[in-house]
C-alpha cells in the first residue's frame, strides 16, 4: 500500500494463505503497524497517537454515559445528576469525558499547529491535510452538540446563540435555523436531535480518521527537515526510516502515559476547572446568564465572530456594497468560517517550495507571531466586550487572515531558504552520533 | 529574531494593558483553607454533620435540596450518619408517594425535597454552580491555584450583608456586595449562636456559613473523597508506567539513535 518501499507480510503455507487469498487483513495490519516512518520525528509528532487515543475514550466513555442518561429536557439535567451520585463510577466517567473533550482540542491543535510549521500540509499531502480539516470541523460539531446534553444553562444559552448564528444567512437563515432546531427554539426536539447526532459524528469523525491515516500512509509521514524519503531502493528507504513497530509505538506510548498522569491529575483534582459553573444550574429559557460564553476550545473563532462588529469600516463597506444583505451579524459568521476555510486552503496559498519551516528564517517568526495570535484570540473571546478588547479582537482577527491570505502567499516569492539536508539520513547523522554497538 | 522580540514585546504589552484595563467585579471573596481542598483533601465529616444541621435548621425553611437523596446521608465519605439516625431524619419529611399517591412519611430512598415557595433556588449544585475566584485578567490562575471557589462564595455571601436594605417593587432587598447586582432579597439567614452544635464547636456566623458551605459542597459533589483516590491511584500508576516505557524507549532506541553530538 505504502509508496515507499519495505518487506511486506509473506502468508505461510496453510491457514495464512488460506485467509489471505480469501481476505488480505494481516497482510494489511501488517503493513499499516510496520510502516516505514522518517527517522527523525521528534515530540511533535505524537499528537496523532494521543487524537486516536482520545477518540477512543471518548466514544467507550461516551456510550456507557448513554446508557444512563436521558435526553429529554425535563429529566437530562437529573439524569446527569444521576450519573454523578447513583452509577457505579459515573463521576469519573462524566469528568473523564467532559476533561477529555479538552485534551482532544488541546492535542488537536498543537497537531495542527506542527502541520503549519513543518508544512506537513504541502504537496503531496493535502488529501491528508483536506480530511484532518473535516475531522477537525466534525469535532467542533460533536463537541458543541455534547454540551448541550447535560441541559445546564450554559447549554442552552450556547445552543440559542450557536444556532442563532445560522439565522443570520440572509433570507433562508431564520427557515434555517428552525430546521436545525426542529421549533422555533431550543428545546426537547433539539435536545433530542443533537443527543442522536452527538452519537453518530464521533463514528464518521473514525471514518475520517481511518482516510487520514490512510493518505498519509500512502505519500509517507512528513518529518522535521521536510525532505522526502529516498524511495530509489529498499536499502535506500530503510537508511531513512524505521518500522513504526516498535520504534514509534514506544515512543507514542511513553509520551502518552504522561500526557495522562496529567489529563487524570485534572480530571480527578480539579474536574470542574475547565468548565463554566452556570452549566450547574438548569436550563431556564426565561432567565439569560450574565454572559455566554463557549468552552475554551471555541474562543479562537467565537473572537473572530465577535471581532466584527457594525462600526468597523470593512464591516461597513461590505455592507454598503451587497446593499445590506451582508449586515455586521452575517459578516462575523462569514468571517468565523472563513478563518477555518483559510487555514484548510493553506496548501495552496502557501507558495514557498520548501516544506519544513526550519529552513525558513522569515517564515519562522510570522509563523510564532500567527502562534501567540491563536492565544490572544482564545484570551481575548473569553472577555467581556470593551473598547480595548473590540481592538485586540479585530487586529488578531484580522493578523489570521493576513497570515495566510497575504503573508505566506508573499512569502515564498520574497524570502531566500536556508539550505536543506540532502536526505533524512545526512540531517539525523548530524545530530546523533552512530549507535555504542 | 529582532522582529520576533519586538513582535512579542507588542503583544506582551497590550495584553498588559488590558489587563490593567479589566475590571472586577462584585464583592471580595475570602479564601477559605477548607479540608476538602488539594489533591490529598477529604470531607471532614463532623463539618459536615454540623453544616447538616445549619441547614436543616435554617435555609432548609426557604431552599430546597432536591438531587440529594436522603439515604446519602449515611455514605461514607459524607457526613456518614448512622442509618437510624438517617432513617428518623427523613421522617421529618412528609412526601407523596410516587406509586400509591398517598402522603407519607419520609424514607431514606427519597430525596430531599424541593423547595421553591419563598421563589429561593435549590441548593444542591449551588457550590459549584457558582465561582468565587476570578483573574486576574481572565487567565484563571486563581481559580488554578485556589480552586473555582463555590464554597468560599457561599461563606462571604453569608456574610456579606451590610446591614443596608430598600424596597423596591413591592420586595425587600438586602444589600451585599458578594451577589452580583449588590442587592439580594435573601434577608440574612444567620445571627451568632443562632445554631446549637452537640460537640460545642464555635457557632459565630463565620464558622456556621463555613460548616454549611462545606455541606453544601458535599451534596453538590458527594464523590468527591472517592474522586481523589481514584485518581491519586491513577496518577501514580501512570507516572509508573511512564517510567517503564521511558526506559523501554530509550534501550529501543539506542541501536539507532548514538549519544546528541552537539
Amino acid at each position: 500500500m505504502a509508496g515507499i518501499p519495505h518487506d511486506h507480510y509473506e502468508p505461510k503455507p496453510g491457514f495464512q494463505t488460506w485467509l489471505h487469498t480469501r481476505l488480505p487483513i494481516v497482510s494489511m495490519a501488517y503493513d499499516t503497524l510496520t510502516i516505514p516512518t522518517p527517522k527523525n520525528l521528534n515530540w511533535m509528532w505524537i499528537w496523532g497517537i494521543v487524537l486516536t487515543f482520545c477518540l477512543g475514550l471518548q466514544i467507550i466513555t461516551g456510550i456507557v454515559l448513554a446508557m444512563h442518561y436521558t435526553p429529554h429536557v425535563d429529566f437530562a439535567f437529573r439524569s446527569v445528576e444521576h450519573i454523578m451520585r447513583d452509577v457505579n463510577g459515573g463521576y469519573m466517567l462524566r469528568y473523564i469525558h467532559a476533561n477529555g473533550a479538552s485534551l482532544f482540542f488541546f492535542a488537536v491543535y498543537l497537531h495542527i499547529f506542527r502541520s503549519l510549521y513543518y508544512g506537513s500540509y504541502k504537496a503531496p499531502r493535502e488529501v491528508t491535510w483536506i480530511i484532518g480539516m473535516m475531522i477537525y470541523l466534525a469535532m467542533m460539531a460533536t463537541a458543541f452538540m455534547g454540551y448541550v446534553l447535560p441541559w445546564g444553562q450554559m447549554s442552552f444559552w450556547g445552543a440559542t446563540v450557536i444556532t442563532g448564528l445560522f439565522g443570520a444567512i440572509p433570507g433562508v437563515g431564520p427557515m434555517i435555523q428552525e430546521w436545525l432546531l426542529g421549533g422555533p427554539a431550543v428545546d426537547n426536539a433539539t435536545l433530542n436531535r443533537f443527543f442522536s447526532l452527538h452519537y453518530l459524528l464521533p463514528f464518521v469523525i473514525a471514518g475520517l480518521v481511518a482516510l487520514h491515516i490512510w493518505a498519509f500512509h500512502n505519500t509517507g509521514n512528513n518529518n522535521p527537515t521536510g525532505v522526502e524519503v529516498r524511495r530509489t531502493s529498499k536499502e535506500d528507504a530503510a537508511k531513512d526510516t524505521v518500522p513504526f513497530w516498535p520504534y514509534y509505538v514506544i515512543k507514542d506510548l511513553f509520551a502518552l502515559c504522561i500526557i495522562l498522569a496529567i489529563f487524570f491529575a485534572v480530571v480527578s483534582f480539579m474536574p470542574n476547572y475547565l468548565g463554566d459553573p452556570v452549566n450547574y444550574v438548569q436550563a431556564n429559557p426565561l432567565s439569560t446568564p450574565a454572559h455566554i460564553v463557549p468552552e475554551w476550545y471555541f474562543l479562537p473563532f467565537y473572537a473572530i465572530l465577535r471581532a466584527f462588529t457594525a462600526d468597523v469600516w470593512v464591516v461597513q463597506l461590505v455592507q454598503f456594497i451587497t446593499f445590506g444583505i451582508v449586515d455586521a451579524k452575517f459578516f462575523g459568521v462569514l468571517a468565523m468560517f472563513g478563518a477555518i476555510a483559510v487555514m484548510a486552503m493553506v496548501p495552496w496559498l502557501d507558495t514557498s517550495a520548501v516544506r519544513s519551516g526550519k529552513y525558513r528564517p522569515k517564515f519562522k517568526a510570522w509563523y510564532w507571531l500567527l502562534a501567540i495570535d491563536f492565544v490572544v484570540l482564545t484570551w481575548v473571546g473569553a472577555q467581556v466586550p470593551n473598547e480595548l478588547n473590540a481592538w485586540i479582537s479585530l487586529l488578531a482577527s484580522a493578523y489570521w487572515f493576513a497570515y495566510f491570505l497575504v503573508i505566506l502567499p508573499l512569502l515564498g516569492v520574497l524570502e531566500k531558504p536556508l539550505p536543506q539536508p540532502a536526505t533524512i539520513e545526512e540531517d539525523f547523522k548530524s545530530h546523533y552520533a552512530a549507535p555504542a554497538e | 529574531m529582532f522582529r520576533k522580540i519586538a513582535i512579542s514585546a507588542v503583544s506582551a504589552l497590550s495584553l498588559m494593558t488590558a489587563m490593567a484595563m479589566a475590571a472586577e467585579t462584585g464583592g471580595h471573596v475570602e479564601d477559605v483553607a477548607f479540608s476538602f481542598e488539594g489533591p490529598f483533601g477529604s470531607y471532614d465529616e463532623h463539618q459536615l454533620q454540623r453544616g447538616l444541621q445549619v441547614y436543616t435548621e435554617v435555609c432548609s425553611a426557604c431552599h430546597g435540596l432536591n438531587m440529594v437523596p436522603i439515604r446519602t446521608l449515611s455514605d461514607e465519605g459524607g457526613p456518614h450518619l448512622p442509618e437510624d439516625q438517617v432513617r428518623a431524619y427523613a421522617k421529618n419529611f412528609s412526601v407523596t408517594d410516587k406509586d400509591t399517591g398517598e402522603d407519607r412519611d419520609g424514607l431514606p430512598v427519597d430525596f430531599f425535597p424541593a423547595n421553591d415557595g419563598a421563589g429561593a433556588p435549590d441548593l444542591s449544585l449551588m457550590a459549584k454552580a457558582r465561582a468565587g475566584f476570578h483573574g486576574p485578567y481572565g487567565l484563571g490562575l486563581n481559580q488554578l491555584f485556589k480552586g473555582m471557589g463555590g464554597p468560599e462564595y457561599i461563606v462571604a455571601l453569608l456574610h456579606g450583608y451590610t446591614g443596608e436594605e430598600k424596597d423596591e417593587a413591592g420586595s425587600t432587598f438586602y444589600e451585599n456586595p458578594v451577589y452580583s447586582t449588590g442587592w439580594i432579597k435573601m434577608q440574612p439567614p444567620l445571627a451568632d449562636g443562632q445554631v446549637e452544635f452537640a460537640d460545642g464547636a464555635p457557632n459565630d456566623i463565620k464558622s456556621m456559613s463555613e460548616d454549611v458551605a462545606a455541606f453544601l459542597m458535599w451534596s453538590a459533589e458527594p464523590k468527591l473523597n472517592a474522586r481523589k483516590d481514584t485518581g491519586f491511584k491513577a496518577v501514580l500508576f501512570l507516572i509508573l508506567l511512564s517510567s517503564l516505557l521511558y526506559l523501554t524507549n530509550k534501550r529501543l532506541w539506542s541501536g539507532i539513535k548514538g549519544k546528541k553530538a552537539h
